[in-house]
């Protein structure tokens, strides 16, 4: 997949953009329809450890500081968190916390923040990027997941082959892009006109009100949760 | 009153509320009774339980009106599915509503339950989406960690998306658990049968002394109260400034011990004069050394 974020770039903002990848990193400015937006993410199934989740962030309040309501785009391509005894020794689950603050602050204080999986988004690295947005799309033939299968049936016990049975029929389940859409974890699929889509998404109203329940809900991924928070949040007793 | 010391650690999450919140005063959201279990763990084979090993409710400790909600670690290792994560995720919305004095949350955790994975991860988002909407809403919210599962996994973000946090010495805040990178890297990486290893690498302790953390206490349910009570009705700000100011704490520490290989030699670089010792210091002399190290969160 070497590369292909940068034909993606390409297809969105032309060939004059001015993202920078650093390694597994990817931040800058491109122009879109005539403003400008902070592109921030990862490449090539980087893992997200502490210095990862600093630099993304300081790329998000250096977007918040220097144009008020600027777009942002957030491209998904990890293989999770790093797993380091470095990393946990400085709390990369602190420093991820503050990169997912700052793109929480970012929605709430007017920037768009638009979120692309690209190639691959696995657990931790999806929550470090993806769960913060107020909208997030992946590209085909990528993938989102919590776990390998194979590692998943080591770790419940539970048969390989039963296991992808189940998944199969369960999008809590199993790794996918759909089974994550049916979740409400993910919005949809870009294909086809890049421009047009990113164009559509940083046009849509939104109201701040996190929609992913009751997504899950229509899309029948996640029948339950938004009816029970709903019930909570009223203080019911039963 | 309470004469003896009633461990946290050891308290089921019911226990560990009765503890907190004045008695009688505790009043639960969508109880055992009205047994509203995983629709996902019948397929699997797996036992359910009927509060998804989590009490969500609202109550006051000293007089003062809070929300609290405790996971129960003994049930599937305080792990978040569909339902308990949005039993957390519901309570903390309903802080927009009652306006408060806290949202307390007892995590006890090892983060998604795998069972139902993608329902959990995503819930992850909600709880925390949700955690920062009460904070915007005036309304603070406190940690509290020490149970037998630590608080790993996608909750150690939350954990950090919320005003306070205070841990015992039996605490663990971290992302991934030892076997997981063990498993994964192998075990020069990370030997997760060296106990005093994982505490000194993701011990309460260590949280303190880097300023993950902001209160450490001893095991004892009565130390907890006394210091999440310090912590009601006082939200950190989360403007754009608080946020700087969070970066240039994390920029600093990731300067100053990048290159350290263990704890030890962390707390040596912060001044601590003999980091052999720092384990086996009980609450009050640990803290004691925190108070002349003057660290801490700023």
């Amino acid at each position: 997949m070497s590369g292909a974020i940068e034909r993606v770039l390409a297809d969105l903002f032309g060939d004059g953009h001015g993202v920078v990848r650093d390694g597994g990193t990817l931040t800058g400015v491109a122009r879109f329809d005539g403003r400008t937006v902070t592109v921030v993410g990862t490449a090539d199934r980087a893992v997200i450890g502490a210095d990862v989740a600093l630099k993304l962030a300081r790329a998000v309040l250096d977007a918040m500081r220097d144009e008020p309501g600027r777009p942002i785009l957030v491209i998904v391509d990890n293989a999770g968190h790093r797993l380091s005894r470095r990393d946990e020794l400085m709390a990369n689950n602190g420093c991820i916390a503050h990169l997912t603050r700052c793109l929480d602050a970012a929605r709430r204080r007017g920037h768009r923040v638009i979120g692309l999986v690209h190639d691959l988004a696995v657990s931790g690295g999806f929550m470090a990027t993806g769960l913060s947005t107020d909208l997030c799309f992946a590209l085909p033939g990528s993938e989102v997941r919590v776990m390998a299968p194979a590692a998943m049936a080591r770790v419940t016990k539970i048969p390989l082959e039963r296991l992808e049975e189940l998944s199969a029929a369960n999008p809590v389940l199993g790794p996918g892009v759909e089974n994550f859409i049916r979740v409400g974890g993910l919005e949809g699929v870009w294909d086809g006109d890049l421009k047009a889509r990113f164009r559509e998404a940083l046009s849509r109203p939104l109201d701040g009100a996190d929609m992913r329940r009751s997504l899950g809900e229509s899309r029948g991924g996640r029948t339950v949760a938004a009816r029970i928070a709903a019930k909570v949040r009223a203080g019911a007793s039963s | 009153m309470r004469v003896a010391r009633h461990s946290f650690y050891e308290a089921t999450a019911r226990k560990r509320i009765d503890g907190l919140l004045d008695a009688g005063s505790f009043r639960e959201f969508c109880g055992p009774a009205a047994r509203i279990v995983s629709p996902h763990l019948p397929a699997l084979g797996m036992p359910v339980a009927f509060d998804d090993g989590v009490v969500v409710g609202e109550g006051t400790i000293d007089g003062r009106p809070v929300l609290v909600a405790a996971q129960e670690g003994g049930f599937m290792g305080g792990a978040v599915g569909e339902v308990h994560g949005a039993k957390i995720t519901g309570l903390l919305e309903r802080a927009l509503d009652v306006k408060p004095d806290a949202a307390i949350l007892l995590l006890d955790t090892g983060g998604v339950r795998l069972h139902e994975a993608n329902a959990g991860l995503v819930a992850m988002g909600e709880i925390q989406r949700a955690a920062l909407s009460a904070r915007h809403a005036g309304v603070p919210v406190i940690v509290a960690i020490g149970g037998k599962n630590g608080c790993y996994g996608g909750m150690s973000i939350v954990a950090r998306s919320c005003d306070w946090i205070v841990a015992s010495e039996e605490g663990r805040l971290s992302i991934s658990g030892p076997e997981v990178i063990e498993t994964v890297e192998g075990i020069e990486e990370f030997d997760a049968q060296d106990r005093a290893l994982v505490w000194r690498t993701m011990g309460a302790k260590h949280r303190r002394l880097i300023g993950e953390i902001d209160a450490l206490v001893a095991d004892d349910v009565e130390a907890f109260r006394t210091a999440i009570l310090g912590f009601v009705g006082r939200p950190r700000p989360l403007d754009l400034d608080a946020l700087e100011a969070e970066h240039e704490m994390l920029s600093r520490r990731l300067e100053r011990f990048w290159d350290c290989a263990d704890g030890r030699d962390v707390w040596a670089r912060l001044g601590v004069n003999d980091p052999a010792s720092v384990p086996a210091l009980d609450a009050a002399g640990f803290n004691g050394l925190v108070d002349a190290l003057s660290g801490g969160r700023p």
